[in-house]
């Protein structure tokens, strides 16, 4: 190292220094790192607690460096609610993925928000289950093809993808919801900046966070890296905006 | 402390707070809600965390969050409610944290009815949900055992970091009867939770978890799971007999209401000159069988009888400890349908009569 060389950029100390098992392309070391910059920033690593879900990112307990519990398929909320609950000064956040909070999870994750529980949700949306090999989500787009929808997502049966940040938005119970995408560096500098307000408002108490992040599985899309951050462009950004849906400020009558 | 006359259910919520257990997650069913309605206005005053959840799967996973932070949270339910519980205990299991769950239990199965069964108990003792994992079950037969009980429990869940299940029927959950709190609650002395999730300071990250992708390593939790059921095997059997003795012809096997039934039967039976005994096991799991076997092995003993509000659950238990060497008559009701201490002399005499003369 040349001397009175200056580190402008480095590993964020939230995240450990394993090597993460997701696919070339995937995201989802993004989504963590900036996760993880943001618990630095915010000098929180040694009171955040976070809730893993069942996916790919099951395994982020191994990436971050941080108290982590690993939660049934779609129930992060049911044990982040309880553990915030019981322990107020933690910062508690769960991870999860379209499969887990959207479909299995869905009960919860509403249940959780409508009951304004003092948590941050990563909600990443990468339109598939990708764990278990490419299958349809309820985010999936019209007309893609998984696994189990060979001739494309057909809505007439499996009905259109769940927007999950405007469902949410809809309750009545102040929140900070919104949604980012990371396929461009453009977006994941907004991308970041929701996801250390979700935390901001988490630290002073506020109210229940969620930042929806559209992410690419180049793996079970069967496109390359790049293509897939266009996919992701052409045919998620229209269907799902990315905007702030929801503000604890904003008081609804 | 001066007795009171408090119903099951509530008499359970208090022993849990007298035991330092103060945060509960429920959701309401039949017959035991009076447990979250005394709850949501007593956990309050000595600052605890109420919670009713949108179902009893969140609920289960709401005491998996809880019990990783290391502190004491419970639930009460009752049948169909213990059943979607089941993911979360064992995750609970697999992942090595304790908790407390009530079952009230019902008739079933399915929607069932809401009057007293003793339905769930292979489901209590012989794990409940998927993998290779036992809770801890302890089965009161009045409500001051069920206070006795409801304590012991958190400390055997944090002893051995795992989940305990006291269980009743719906008749210990809505009876009256008179109880004691003691002054001052005392247990023995626990290692400290050193395993807690609060936050990685000053020490390396913690991970609580039941996923191990590695054969070898599940295999090995497994293991030391297997280790910890046959600690309380050897360390936690809880039973006690009634009017056992060496002119027994006949002993009985009860647990919960069903054993107090039974002590009325037994009572009027030894005024017609027909001597019974009554073993009545507490802890289900682990299940007394050496000292079930020890009784039964009796040269007096000839015969046996298993009464139960079912069609026949912890009798399993009982041929099992058995081994085959002694007659075993059933008795049950089910349904909601409770045995009446005349249905019970009956059966008790009919067993007898069963028995070939030499």
């Amino acid at each position: 190292m040349m001397k009175d060389s200056l580190t402008i950029f480095g590993r964020p100390e939230a995240l450990s220094d394993n090597i993460t098992s997701y696919c070339p392309g995937c995201t989802h070391g993004v989504i963590h790192r900036l996760v993880a910059e943001t618990i630095d920033e915010l000098g929180i690593r040694e009171r955040t607690v976070g809730v893993a879900p069942v996916g790919c990112s099951v395994f982020a307990y191994n990436y971050f460096n941080v108290d982590f519990m690993e939660s049934p398929h779609g129930r992060a909320p049911a044990l982040a609610t309880a553990s915030k609950r019981l322990c107020p000064d933690m910062i508690v956040f769960t991870y999860q993925g379209d499969g887990d909070l959207a479909s299995i999870g869905v009960g919860e994750i509403i249940h959780s928000a409508n009951r304004g529980e003092k948590f941050t949700v990563i909600f990443v949306n990468n339109a598939i289950y990708g764990m278990t090999g490419g299958q349809m989500a309820p985010t999936t787009m019209p007309h893609q093809k998984t696994t189990t929808t060979p001739m494309g997502r057909d809505v007439a049966t499996a009905g259109y993808p769940i927007r999950i940040a405007e469902l949410l938005s809809s309750l009545r119970t102040p929140a900070y919801i919104a949604r980012a995408a990371v396929h461009t560096p453009l977006h994941i500098i907004d991308a970041k900046q929701k996801i250390k307000k979700a935390f901001a408002y988490q630290v002073q108490g506020k109210c229940f966070s969620l930042v929806e992040v559209l992410s690419t599985c180049p793996t079970n899309w069967g496109m390359a890296p790049d293509i897939s951050t266009k996919w992701l462009a052409e045919n998620m950004l229209p269907y799902y905006p990315l905007e702030t849906f929801k503000m604890p400020e904003e008081e609804i009558g | 402390m001066a007795k009171k006359l408090m119903k099951g259910n509530e008499a359970i919520a208090e022993a849990a707070i007298r035991a330092g257990a103060i945060h509960y997650f429920a959701y309401p069913i039949t017959p035991q809600t009076e447990v979250a309605e005394y709850l949501s206005r007593r956990l309050p005053e000595v600052g605890g965390v109420f919670v009713q959840a949108e179902s009893e799967v969140a609920v289960g996973n709401m005491l998996f969050g809880a019990a990783c932070t290391g502190k004491r949270a419970f639930t009460t339910s009752s049948s169909p409610g213990i059943s979607l519980m089941q993911e979360a205990i064992s995750y609970m299991a697999g992942a090595h944290v304790p908790t407390v769950i009530v079952n009230i239990v019902r008739g079933g199965p399915g929607l069932g009815g809401i009057l007293p069964a003793q339905s769930d108990y292979l489901q209590a003792t012989k794990g409940g949900g998927h993998g290779d994992y036992r809770v801890l079950v302890l089965a009161p037969s009045s409500v001051q055992e069920a206070v006795d009980l409801m304590m012991l429990c958190f400390y055997l869940a944090d002893k051995y970091r795992n989940p305990v299940m006291l269980i009743g029927d719906g008749m210990i959950g809505q009876m009256m009867e008179s109880v004691e709190f003691p002054d001052k609650y005392e247990e023995p002395p626990l290692p400290p939770k050193d395993w807690a999730l609060t936050g990685a300071k000053g020490r390396k990250s913690y991970i609580i978890k039941s996923l191990y992708l590695d054969p070898a390593q599940l295999e090995a939790n497994n293991i030391r799971m297997a280790e910890k059921y046959a600690r309380m095997k050897s360390d936690e059997v809880r039973y006690e007999l009634y009017k056992v003795n060496n002119r027994n012809r006949i002993l009985i096997f009860a647990y919960g209401t069903m054993a107090r039934i039974c002590q009325t039967a037994i009572d009027e039976l030894e005024e017609e000159g027909i001597n019974v005994g009554l073993f009545r096991p507490i802890s289900l799991f682990p299940f007394p069988e050496k000292e079930v076997y020890r009784e039964i092995v009796k040269p007096n003993v000839e015969t046996l009888l298993t009464v139960e509000m079912s069609m026949g659950q912890m009798l399993e238990d009982i041929e099992k400890s058995v081994m085959g060497i002694k007659p075993i008559g059933f008795y049950g009701r089910t349904g909601g349908i409770v045995p009446t201490p005349e249905e019970v002399k009956e059966a008790v005499k009919k067993q007898l009569g069963s028995i070939k003369r030499e």
